[in-house]
């Protein structure tokens, strides 16, 4: 057994902005919906609205309702709305985190992109999210074992993808916090006393682990320092230039989806109301609440 | 007679005479739901079974999971040997084979190779048992993620979908502290390509023996509520890394200090008068037996 090929990997140069219109998206979703709740009659016709998508008989919440869209090779997608327009949870579903309700997701690289992933086993998807994906969370809380050792929050990525040999799990392990700028005299001390920022970032190396061709980005710099955030901004800038993975980045910080994302889609309740290139939608919104949204940047 | 000293308890009439319990203590409606779910635990090699735990006359965690699975086994042709840290005779070893004796009037042993049914505690016997047996392990905590995740919830779900990567952390961690795996007893062990089980807390030693065994090895944790099992000839292998492989205890240059045996699992002993560091055999009958084979061999030798 190999480990994942190096960090400098081949086989996904040249895969970014110059890809080539034809070229399959390596993230297709359709139709992807994610009620809170079991629902009732008052609630399940789709017609229905309720304020807040919480309905009143029964209390069921749609916090994602017929989201599609494709993400290329190499792309980043930005993803932003207002706390409780169905961001997280839209990423959530996507690495089955949360049970999406109803819809299909496709992964070119998984299954030859023919099966929908949200309809597969639990066991399937365990081994779809340690091979193909990699999650980076607001809370490093959440994606890292506080009280294990750095080094080891990686190797726990490359034990689920059988990787049993400690010497050349630390090889990989080094050459990952390197990446990140983790001193390396220090990736044996558990992320616990570490910094936020160097939390966030020896998530994101973990998240790297297996070369995962889709990286999901959950508000990754809320909470951080300016200084700090433009670190982990230009880290994930990096990475994209030189590992071409595709990444879904939400932020409701337009600053961060400026610098970052090709292309940017405009959640509100639920529901996708604008989506394009970024500098489209920063620039000349269409949709009401776009407008709105991008005239409170301070 | 007197009223008085009629009431008072006897030899000849006990408060509660023992022909009030039913045979092994236990009711049969106990045993039953602790035979199924021991059926259903040897159908699922290293599976843990959940199971309506009783209540005994002896405190949860001191051997109640392991002394319910022999309860409910035994028949009055059985023979059980009790053990508790390889020693036939310490004190909760003799409680649990009085009990065993007084609630169900069958014969008690110390020669494993006699018992057809053996409770242990922390030990499986040095002498290889063979496929009349059936060993009992009792079990303090049977989940061996528990210490990487509090959750049984989670953990369920982790075993269901044979997500083991924080076990291997785990040995990870012990490996880069202190630079090899250091588990000493309860090592984590897979069983037939499916779970990992916690073997109870059996000394590395005693982990080759589980597997491909010819005896049937059950395990009951009576607080934890859960029943699993080796079935016999099944493949149970100790984690190892690639590069750390895994090791059972060295005697390098020891040997029993009683028997002289140097190919049995010895326990330090320290000399009360001299301080001096001694060892002996952990498994006391086999020592005893290997004395008296040698003096019967010396006996014969000599007449």
């Amino acid at each position: 057994m190999s480990l994942p090929s190096r960090l400098d990997s081949q086989q996904r140069q040249g895969a970014a902005q110059d890809a080539a219109p034809d070229e399959r998206p390596i993230l297709q979703v359709r139709n992807l919906n994610k009620r809170f709740g079991d629902g009732c009659a008052h609630c399940l016709p789709a017609h229905v609205e309720h304020p807040g998508n919480r309905c009143p008989r029964c209390g069921s919440v749609q916090a994602c309702i017929d989201l599609n869209f494709d993400l290329y090779p190499g792309e980043i997608l930005g993803v932003v709305g207002e706390s409780g327009s169905g961001k997280s949870t839209m990423v959530r579903s996507l690495y089955f985190d949360e049970d999406a309700t109803s819809g299909e997701m496709f992964i070119s690289s998984c299954k030859n992109g023919e099966s929908n992933l949200l309809a597969e086993s639990a066991q399937q998807k365990r081994y779809i999210r340690n091979h193909v994906m990699g999650m980076v969370y607001q809370n490093p809380y959440l994606g890292l074992r506080m009280s294990y050792s750095s080094s080891g929050n990686i190797a726990e990525k490359l034990f689920a993808a059988d990787h049993f040999h400690v010497g050349r799990i630390r090889e990989r392990a080094a050459e990952l916090l390197g990446r990140v700028e983790i001193p390396l005299g220090r990736m044996d001390e558990p992320p616990k006393r570490f910094s936020g920022g160097m939390q966030q970032r020896v998530q994101i190396s973990k998240a790297l682990a297996n070369n995962p061709p889709l990286l999901l980005l959950d508000e990754v710099t809320t909470g951080l320092d300016l200084s700090v955030q433009a670190r982990v901004l230009d880290l994930i800038r990096s990475l994209r230039r030189e590992l071409k993975v595709a990444m879904v980045v939400v932020s409701h910080d337009l600053g961060v989806i400026r610098m970052l994302a090709d292309r940017t889609m405009v959640l509100r309740q639920g529901r996708i109301i604008e989506m394009g290139l970024t500098d489209q939608i920063l620039e000349d919104p269409q949709h009401a609440y776009t407008q709105l949204l991008v005239h409170s940047l301070l | 007679m007197t009223s008085s000293s009629m009431n008072r308890p006897s030899e000849q009439h006990p408060a509660f005479p023992k022909s009030a319990y039913n045979f092994a203590f236990l009711d049969e409606g106990s045993k039953r739901e602790i035979r199924r779910k021991t059926l259903k635990a040897v159908a699922i090699p290293g599976y843990q079974v959940p199971f309506a735990s009783r209540e005994l006359p002896i405190g949860r965690g001191w051997g109640t999971g392991g002394l319910q699975l022999t309860l409910s086994l035994i028949g009055r042709a059985d023979s059980v040997k009790v053990i508790d840290q390889g020693n036939d005779d310490s004190v909760n070893a003799v409680s649990i084979r009085k009990l065993i004796e007084e609630t169900s009037g069958i014969a008690t042993t110390e020669d494993a190779a006699e018992a057809t049914v053996i409770q242990s505690r922390h030990r499986v016997p040095e002498e290889k048992l063979n496929g009349g047996q059936i060993l009992v392990l009792q079990v303090p905590q049977p989940e061996p993620l528990r210490h990487v995740e509090r959750k049984e919830q989670i953990t369920r779900r982790l075993h269901a979908e044979m997500d083991y990567s924080a076990i291997w952390l785990t040995l990870y961690e012990s490996v880069v502290k202190w630079g090899s795996i250091t588990v000493g007893a309860d090592y984590p062990v897979l069983v037939h390509d499916r779970y990992i089980m916690a073997p109870s807390p059996i000394p590395r030693w005693d982990n080759p023996k589980l597997h491909q065994a010819e005896h049937l090895t059950l395990l009951g944790a009576g607080r934890e509520k859960k029943i699993y099992a080796v079935p016999p000839y099944t493949n149970v292998v100790p984690l190892q890394f690639e590069d750390y492989p895994f090791e059972i205890e060295h005697f390098v240059g020891k040997s029993c200090r009683r028997c002289g045996s140097a190919h049995t699992f010895l326990d330090e002993v320290t000399d009360g008068e001299t301080g001096e560091i001694l060892h002996q055999c952990s498994d006391t009958a086999f020592c005893a037996k290997t004395i008296e084979r040698r003096e019967s061999h010396v006996a014969s030798i000599q007449a």
